[in-house]
């Protein structure tokens, strides 16, 4: 993986220093809130509900074990012996004190981590496909792109104070796992009919309040320009992205006001005036960043000899068929597999994990996956290199730490905001009514015969719990001081992107497992063989779910 | 007539606390927290305000309460949520015996 240089440790222990400074000013009283806030902002530091939260960003989810053990150490510290992984590939903690958050940075950087960037209208953490590197229907590593954009964007002077917050994703693979096109730039790599290999570049995806799914701006860019177009275009929005209202500053109002051709032409022109300047990328340059990701030291196929995913052990034991038939997918390398561990199992907030289990999960990564983690969007984490040798093994010791439900993309592997229990912008409480979800769908046999169906809930219209792309999405809301929430159905994150379409009037907080029940009971009484909950919806449409939901007019309260 | 009570997050470490006419910022509402009538109200807005000057607190504002025998309740979901602790860890709950009846 990535490791740091002189220039990139420098930057941000200097930046640890800034910040140490400008915090003892905070303390001191000689800079009020309003000076300190976008201070502290740009180095990942909110104001919570209950305490202050930092937010670290993970470049593309990918950590150490030595990083993880850090994490651990520091949520034992400075918090309170957990860390909650975000829908953007970052960790999020909950309860730090002001006054020791510089200690937290300054032990962050010793192990190559930092949380600039992580809030405020800048770039916000370069994401990307959580299996790069190791997926077989992979193009090309989306985390080697990643890294070029990271350092290309990181504390960019032109760029540190665009109209609102840049997210950029990348994805190296067809099978979108990255939901790129729910990203302000969406990057997928392609190959050309020429064998050449370059990028599609989405502009315009988001959520919140206005849902858009991404639109090509370039059907296929050359890679030495990465940067040099990402440049004219970032230089387009920050010209023309509006600043006169914040729920109209992110760049997909820019799309939709002048629309995607006149965008194009703009960023053309400005393209051409600078692509083959300084930021056209020197072979050299891509060919360095691409040896920090080379393939750890596999073995032969003679010595781990490949099988198809869900035949390793077949027949030996039905929770750990369950387990490789959902959690396992197929890897690159033969011999190998790539290995989802659920933080979604009955008793769990979605994306916490415990410092003990930080500590055993870096201890399996050594053990089992060249000491190496990923953390997905989904809010789960991945073990990209196991051998199948070592599935059976892994799988019991996932299942002592409890990460080894085999829910991957089920109903209960839910993405879930903090919502009102932590989030100073939220409406209502969303972890409970997924931990209400998960128990009613507990029967796992129940889970696997509904299939894949994507569940994804917001506490508020900021969306960070992904709702509109959720097949089920469920959205947070105050309704005179109770909690209501409404769900969309038909929404879809990957290559096929959908937005979700509200069903009807929202749901008491009381009410609303019944109603996931309802859909979920219409879906099985509809579904054609083979047919998944998201091909059912877009086969059938919404009429059937909405029948069964509201038999009667005014049913449930709007 | 309308319970109020001035909250706030201490600077320091960002946790909830509310204003007691004679203790200060404390981390549970107390009744002599309680704002009754006008003179209060504008005593506690202003030693509120000045510990916002002196860095001690960020952005205090008054939220409503109720005052059971002495127990202090705030009327708001978000605000009974910020008072007790999130209702998905009671082992970090502050006031267990009355955040126990409900959020």
């Amino acid at each position: 993986m990535y490791q740091y240089d002189e220039l990139d440790q420098r930057l941000v222990d200097e930046r640890v220093e800034q910040f140490r400074d400008q915090v003892a000013r905070r303390l001191a009283g000689e800079i009020t809130e309003d000076e300190f806030k976008p201070l502290r902002l740009m180095n990942g530091l909110y104001l919570q509900l209950h305490a202050y939260m930092l937010r670290i960003g993970i470049p593309y989810g990918m950590l150490s074990s030595v990083q993880l053990r850090k994490l651990a150490q520091i949520t034992r510290k400075y918090d309170r012996g957990y860390g909650h992984f975000t829908t953007r590939q970052c960790l999020q903690l909950n309860w730090p004190k002001l006054s020791e958050t510089p200690d937290i940075l300054a032990e962050l950087a010793e192990v190559q981590m930092h949380a600039i960037q992580t809030s405020g209208n800048s770039f916000r953490n370069v994401t990307a496909d959580q299996y790069a590197g190791a997926a077989t229907d992979e193009i090309e590593d989306s985390r080697i792109w990643a890294e070029i954009i990271r350092q290309w964007s990181t504390l960019h002077p032109e760029f540190s104070f665009l109209p609102r917050k840049f997210k950029i994703a990348v994805t190296g693979s067809p099978h979108d796992r990255a939901a790129v096109r729910f990203h302000d730039i969406g990057i997928v790599i392609h190959k050309a009919p020429d064998g050449e290999v370059g990028f599609e570049i989405l502009v315009g995806g988001g959520l919140g309040r206005t849902p858009m799914i991404g639109q090509t701006i370039r059907a296929f860019l050359p890679k030495k320009h990465l940067l040099s177009y990402l440049e004219a275009l970032l230089r387009i929005y920050n010209l023309m992205g509006r600043r006169d209202n914040k729920y109209k500053a992110r760049i997909k109002i820019l799309v939709f006001e002048l629309g995607i051709e006149e965008l194009q032409t703009l960023v053309e022109d400005e393209w051409n005036r600078n692509k083959d300047g300084p930021l056209a990328l020197p072979q050299a340059e891509i060919d360095r960043i691409t040896r920090q990701f080379s393939a750890p030291p596999w073995q032969t196929p003679a010595s781990a000899p490949n099988q198809p995913v869900g035949a390793v052990h077949a027949f030996e034991n039905p929770a750990f068929e369950d387990w490789e038939r959902v959690n396992v997918a197929e890897h690159k390398q033969p011999g190998y597999a790539i290995v989802n561990l659920s933080l979604k199992a009955l008793d769990r907030v979605p994306g916490d994990l415990t410092a003990a289990e930080m500590d055993a999960v870096a201890d399996l990564a050594d053990r089992f996956s060249f000491g190496e983690i990923r953390a997905s969007h989904e809010q789960n984490l991945v073990f990209a290199h196991v051998r199948q040798d070592d599935l059976l093994p892994l799988w019991r010791s996932l299942g002592v730490l409890g990460l080894s439900t085999p829910n991957l993309n089920m109903i209960s592997d839910i993405i879930c905001c903090p919502g009102l229990d932590y989030c100073a912008l939220a409406s209502a409480r969303s972890i409970p009514v997924a931990q209400r979800i998960s128990m009613r769908f507990q029967d796992i046999k129940r889970q696997h015969n509904i299939g894949e169906l994507r569940l994804k809930i917001s506490g508020c219209v900021n969306a960070c719990g992904h709702h509109h792309a959720g097949h089920i999405g469920i959205l947070g809301v105050d309704r005179q001081g109770e909690e209501f929430y409404q769900i969309t159905l038909g929404g879809n994150a990957g290559e096929n992107a959908s937005i979700g379409k509200i069903i009807g009037p929202a749901f008491a907080s009381a009410d609303v497992v019944d109603a996931v029940e309802a859909i979920v009971a219409t879906y099985l009484a509809i579904r054609e063989v083979g047919e998944t909950f998201l091909e059912a919806y877009r086969r059938v449409g919404a009429a059937p779910f909405k029948q069964r939901l509201y038999p009667e007019p005014n049913h449930a309260v709007a | 007539m309308t319970l109020l009570v001035y909250t706030a997050n201490r600077v320091s470490d960002g946790v909830v606390v509310f204003l007691a006419e004679d203790d200060g910022w404390l981390e549970i509402p107390r009744p002599s927290g309680v704002i009754r009538g006008a003179d209060m109200e504008m005593r506690m807005k202003a030693v509120a305000e000045a510990a916002e000057e002196a860095a001690i607190v960020v952005s205090p504002y008054p939220i409503e309460v109720t005052d059971e025998g002495g127990e202090i309740r705030p009327v708001s979901l978000r605000e009974r949520i910020r008072a007790y602790g999130p209702s998905i860890h009671p082992e970090f709950a502050k006031q267990w015996p009355i955040a126990d009846k409900g959020y």
